[in-house]
């Protein structure tokens, strides 16, 4: 009987899953990818994994994609539930990305300024046509990239630069305790730094998306990079024991600072102000999306017009998340027989008075 | 026991349990009302029972007995994913009969068979605001729930009612809890509604992408919003099971051929299950 089939069973999911198993590995002739390959080899991924699986890990991101069969929502799903059931140990020192030695940095703003602009390893200005060279395996590998002397002098922010002539709104600086997404529950109203770590693990294409928006009149944004740098950064910590900082280790980062233009207000002078992204490993286009996104958020705050939906903190915080979207979304295909019988049985009660009064309307 | 290794009983380290608990603890001190908490992520999907699995989870111990059902049966995929979780990272009996289980996790229904007193049921919650679809934004309905504000509920129900002849809910049907909270059902059958009115078990509620917990106490009221003049009315197909014959359980419609055939049985396989067996005892007599 046809009911049968349609409840499953436990045969039936541990055959799909040996399927799986069997289909992940694919075709045993060809040799199995290591995760050093993976870690190595498709760094964007593994970078992207980290960042919406919000856990730093190379390694444990590789296998997460290993697993996922380069499915990289599932991957930071897989990385996820592992990350829950962590420890907390305590919250690192704020991040000094201006100590960092770039191995990018750009801005848009100023055609030169002090630490200058790195353009370092960037898919910009390469021309998009296929190389068929790197379809041939065994190929000898490209010669070192030709090196700059390093000067070690800090490379100063470009925000920073602004806020000196008082031309950029400034931050209020805060001591407190930063909000903990993954402890508590979103409440609204948002504060920035909850918006952030949000947007900090939200999906690189939702907030591509919501970020386009706001270039194409959906916000009224006018938007400039003042700067992007990425590189590695210092975490340091500072355990109650011994009462002062330490290193306890190295992160990659992408930050972007998009510079905003203010008309001002009854209480604020004409100024620029600042939208933030900052993202794990090398992720500049989730950065400056990010930043894009926080700008329009802070729409209320500046007193300005929210009729946007990049301006709309419930919208964008709550749809953002790609584990949770995709969750919700796959959910439809479980059973849901029992509510549809109700539908039936309701549709069925519907259309029998409806036609019935057409019946009725018709004698 | 059997529990997974590099993991703690029941999946969920204790500190987590315990804020989990707290939730649970208000939860049941303000019937109806939706308690924030701070949902983790779980080895399994958002929208699959992540809410119900945390519930459960925080108030399984190592000699509860667990049924978990989808749909109304224990065969179903998740319901069959969702026992095995537990098994593994608890350790516990599980078990398919209704009145063995101290813990029932359900997902769209509640079972036929009456529950007793300090058996908990805990149900799967998609959307735990019950006025999500007439109001998207969380900040005003928390505004709503505060000053017992339904008003824009009763006149969907009204609009319903103007333009059909009867109210268009057939499953998660609003409820009033305890006469102060509206209150999401989860999506169970508007047949399965009665049911929870003055439920001598304990009901929680686990929405886990939504991130908020709610309860109904034992023999707590919980009334189906209606009007005098439109009483409420619980949907369920008019026929018998085609394998126990009972005219009183909910049924599913299983579709038997291309022709137009059609059979119905009991979506509670357990229920369906214990009939068969006295019929065939009575039977064999």
């Amino acid at each position: 009987m046809a009911y049968v089939a349609v409840k499953g069973g436990e045969r039936a999911i541990d055959g799909a899953h040996a399927w799986l198993a069997e289909v992940r590995r694919g075709d045993p002739a060809v040799p199995e990818l290591s995760l050093a390959q993976i870690e190595q080899q498709l760094a964007l991924a593994v970078d992207r994994v980290m960042a919406e699986g919000s856990c730093y890990d190379r390694g444990l991101a590789a296998l997460a994609v290993k697993q996922a069969r380069g499915d990289l929502i599932e991957a930071a799903f897989l990385l996820r539930a592992y990350r829950t059931t962590l420890p907390r140990f305590g919250a690192s020192l704020p991040l000094d990305t201006g100590r960092m030695q770039p191995a990018r940095r750009i801005s848009a703003t100023y055609k030169d300024l002090p630490g200058g602009q790195v353009l370092g390893p960037t898919f910009d200005y390469t021309h998009r046509l296929l190389d068929f060279a790197l379809a041939a395996e065994g190929t000898e590998p490209p010669p070192p990239a030709p090196e700059a002397a390093t000067d070690p002098a800090p490379t100063p922010r470009v925000t920073g630069i602004l806020a000196q002539e008082g031309l950029m709104a400034p931050e209020l600086p805060s001591d407190a305790e930063p909000p903990d997404l993954t402890r508590e529950p979103l409440s609204f109203p948002a504060e920035r730094p909850l918006r952030l770590q949000a947007l900090a693990r939200g999906d690189e294409g939702f907030l591509l998306a919501l970020g386009y928006s706001t270039q194409r009149g959906y916000g009224n944004a006018h938007p400039f990079v003042g700067e992007i740098r990425m590189g590695p950064v210092a975490v340091e910590l500072v355990p109650p024991e011994l009462g002062f900082a330490i290193e306890i280790g190295e992160i990659t980062v992408t930050e972007c600072q998009m510079v905003n233009q203010f008309a001002g207000s009854k209480t604020e002078p004409p100024q620029f102000t600042r939208g933030y992204g900052l993202v794990f490993g090398q992720g500049e286009r989730k950065a400056m999306a990010m930043s894009l996104v926080d700008r329009g958020l802070r729409s209320a705050e500046l007193g300005e017009e929210a009729t946007a939906p990049a301006q709309d903190p419930e919208f964008v915080l709550y749809h953002c998340d790609n584990v949770e979207a995709t969750g919700f979304v796959e959910h439809l295909k479980l059973p849901h027989y029992v509510d549809f019988q109700s539908e039936l049985e309701k549709v069925r009660a519907m259309r029998a008075t409806a036609q019935a009064t057409l019946r009725e309307a018709a004698e | 026991m059997s529990t997974q290794a590099g993991y703690n009983f029941g999946y969920l380290d204790e500190n987590t349990k315990r804020m989990i608990r707290r939730a649970l603890l208000k939860a049941v001190a303000i019937p109806g009302h939706q308690v924030p908490f701070g949902a983790r992520e779980m080895p399994l999907p958002y929208g699959w029972g992540t809410g119900g699995i945390q519930v459960t989870a925080s108030v399984i111990g190592p000699d509860d007995v667990l049924k978990v059902i989808d749909q109304g049966a224990d065969d179903t995929t998740n319901a069959v994913s969702i026992r095995r979780f537990f098994h593994r990272v608890a350790g516990v009996a599980t078990t398919e009969r209704t009145a063995e289980a101290s813990i029932i996790q359900t997902r769209h229904r509640i079972p036929e068979t009456m529950l007793r007193e300090g058996q908990i049921l805990v149900y799967q919650v998609p959307m735990p605001e019950p006025l999500f679809r007439l109001e998207p934004r969380v900040t005003e309905t928390k505004r709503m729930h505060a000053l017992a504000d339904y008003g824009l509920m009763h006149v969907r129900l009204y609009e319903d009612i103007a333009r059909h002849g009867h109210i268009a809910i057939s499953y998660n049907y609003p409820v009033m809890v305890n006469g102060r909270y509206l209150m999401a059902p989860s999506p169970i059958p508007s047949f399965d509604n009665p049911k929870m009115d003055r439920m001598p078990a304990l009901q929680l509620f686990g929405a886990g992408r939504e991130k908020r917990i709610y309860a109904v106490p034992p023999y707590t009221e919980v009334r189906s919003l209606d009007f005098e003049d439109h009483p409420f009315q619980p949907i369920r197909a008019d026929a018998a099971c085609a394998l126990c014959g009972s005219r009183e359980s909910y049924l599913d419609e299983v579709v038997t051929d291309d022709r137009g055939g059609r059979i119905f049985v009991c979506s509670d396989t357990d229920y369906c299950a214990g009939r068969q067996a006295s019929r065939q005892a009575e039977a064999a007599e």
